[in-house]
């Protein structure tokens, strides 16, 4: 059944293809070292064509997605004269960051059908699971509102430049504070609200050096980290009373 | 002059977690106090994830520990008997603090409970506190009219198990002092602190100690404690931030040393009527966080990866 569609789709795309998308990345790894205060990324490319471009606008659409991480979406509520948490939606799967830029307003770049096919506008990117609470909607909008204002999710309409409708680039800025993992970068070239070709890689985004060391030390050998914490407090306050009485006498 | 820490998974500004660190380490070498009741809270404000300021909380409090008790040993006046005793009930005490913490996270309301934690011991201890020194002021000023009792009959006088604490030339029972280490170490546990906020006053005015020794006994048992906590959650959550302990721990023993000068110019009244107000602040901020309607009533919590 998806096989069939899917042939169904590539056929559907076929007459298409007569314009292709070749892309590359200014880097396709970012090393998380101690000193990282944030990364950016060029996404540049062109649009290869076998025949004259056809009638229509061409828009590219460039999107840079972070792991798939699971999210719980508290809300507070007021009990006895203080704010709580009450109620929760879990999120089970939001990327820790997301970014789509395009050549123009997203909803002319692309149709409503192929938003959900593609999955590429901010709310479809985030898949929530049905949980007791009534207006859960309210709660991934809420998630896109905290993540928007940290500068994890982000769109930028008119972010893409295009020349003479075959060569285009985009600047992605990435926050300090980033996940690890593989980043999916996705091309999409459009005409008319539909795509036509996508291109897709992926930026590798890793803690390298004491960072890796550390963090991997913390999850692999829990105890030794917490007796080296432990070794290094006791070391550090000995040191100071040491070198305190050393400066005064 | 930007870091990234590596499991609070943030970059943050060094110089401001040295500044922190400096500021909380020029409080405690002033009024003895570890100072993780205002680490933590201040590293909550700055984004740190609470999971991760509770447990690199208690590891900066081992080190700011460690380097106040080892001035009080040479004066001899750690009560190493009190000590032991106090941290048996510690130990059980974290143990569970860090079972309760877990519990708590997981029920999405361990920010609430630390923060009322926050605000229901440091509104007591800064009003006990508060009265106290301004009665000892006002009685300083009146020198003919108090006389005080040299020696107090308390509840703990009463109770089986009697020791004798020569240091702190007490004899009595021990259940009182296992079960101030208890509740120390559930606070310890839970809200990342050494509890030294609330052991000093326990000791003085529970258990009687003489205040020499109080300091001293008190910092001796929060290492142990504190260290137990600090292990615990490395093992247990895995969030101690090393990198966000070792600048805390940076900047804290050098203001802890500047500290120590600026207080002992102050008499002791006074060093006691500013901690007071500055824990009654603390507890006010607190407060109010949680009494107004918040800015945001949504939060994001993340989980592990899916």
């Amino acid at each position: 059944m998806i096989r069939a569609l899917a042939l169904l789709l590539l056929l559907a795309a076929l007459p298409a293809r007569a314009e292709e998308v070749v892309a590359g990345l200014s880097q396709n790894r970012i090393a998380i070292t101690t000193s990282f205060s944030g990364s950016e990324i060029l996404v540049f490319g062109a649009v290869k064509r076998d025949t004259p471009a056809p009638e229509g606008p061409l828009q590219v659409i460039i999107t840079l997605q972070g792991p798939l991480v699971a999210a719980t979406v508290w809300r507070k509520d007021r009990v006895a004269g203080i704010w709580v948490n009450a109620d929760s939606v879990e999120v089970d799967k939001a990327p820790s960051f997301y970014a789509v830029a395009t050549t123009a307003p997203l909803r002319e770049v692309l149709s409503e059908t192929e938003d959900l096919r593609h999955a590429v506008s901010i709310p479809r990117a985030i898949r929530a699971v049905g949980t007791g609470v009534e207006d859960a909607g309210v709660f991934t909008e809420a998630l896109i509102r905290i993540r928007t204002g940290e500068g994890a999710y982000l769109l930028d309409e008119g972010g893409v430049e295009i020349a003479e409708e075959t060569l285009f680039r985009a600047r992605f800025v990435m926050p300090a504070n980033l996940t690890e993992g593989g980043y999916r970068t996705r091309i999409l070239l459009t005409r008319g609200g539909k795509v036509i070709d996508s291109h897709e890689t992926m930026v590798d985004v890793r803690k390298v050096g004491l960072e890796r060391w550390l963090f991997a030390l913390s999850r692999e050998q829990p105890l030794i980290y917490g007796l080296l914490s432990l070794v290094l407090a006791v070391v550090a306050g000995w040191a100071a009373s040491a070198a305190f009485r050393y400066l005064r006498g | 002059m930007q870091i990234y820490l590596p499991i609070a998974e943030i970059s943050v500004n060094a110089v401001l977690l040295f500044g922190l660190g400096g500021i909380v380490g020029l409080l405690s070498g002033m009024f003895g106090v570890g100072g993780g009741f205002l680490i933590t809270p201040l590293l909550f404000f700055i984004g740190v994830p609470p999971t991760v300021a509770v447990a690199t909380g208690a590891n900066q409090v081992v080190a700011s520990s460690v380097s106040g008790v080892l001035a009080h040993i040479r004066r001899r006046t750690v009560d190493f008997r009190m000590g032991w005793v106090l941290l048996a009930g510690g130990l059980v005490g974290s143990a569970l603090g860090i079972w309760v913490f877990n519990i708590l996270s997981e029920l999405g309301q361990i920010d609430l409970t630390v923060q009322l934690s926050y605000v229901l011991f440091l509104g007591l201890v800064g009003l006990l506190m508060f009265q106290e020194s301004m009665r000892a002021i006002l009685r300083a000023r009146q020198p003919a009219r108090t006389i005080t009792r040299r020696h107090q009959h308390l509840l703990v006088h009463r109770l089986p198990l009697k020791i004798k604490f020569r240091a702190s030339g007490l004899y009595i029972s021990v259940i009182p002092p296992v079960l101030v280490g208890m509740l120390v170490g559930v606070l310890a546990a839970v809200m990342g602190v050494g509890g030294g906020f609330i052991m000093v006053p326990a000791m003085i005015y529970l258990l009687g100690m003489p205040t020499k020794v109080v300091v001293g006994t008190s910092l001796f048992q929060i290492i142990f404690v504190t260290a137990f906590s600090t292990l615990m959650h490395a093992v247990t959550n895995q969030s101690v931030d090393m990198m966000l302990a070792l600048l805390l721990i940076l900047g804290g023993v050098v203001g802890a040393q500047f500290g120590t000068q600026v207080g002992a110019r102050l008499k002791a009244e006074q060093l006691r009527i500013l901690l007071a107000l500055l824990v009654l602040g603390v507890c006010g901020l607190l407060a109010l966080g949680l009494l107004l309607k918040p800015d945001d009533l949504y939060s994001v919590v993340t989980e592990g990866r899916a």
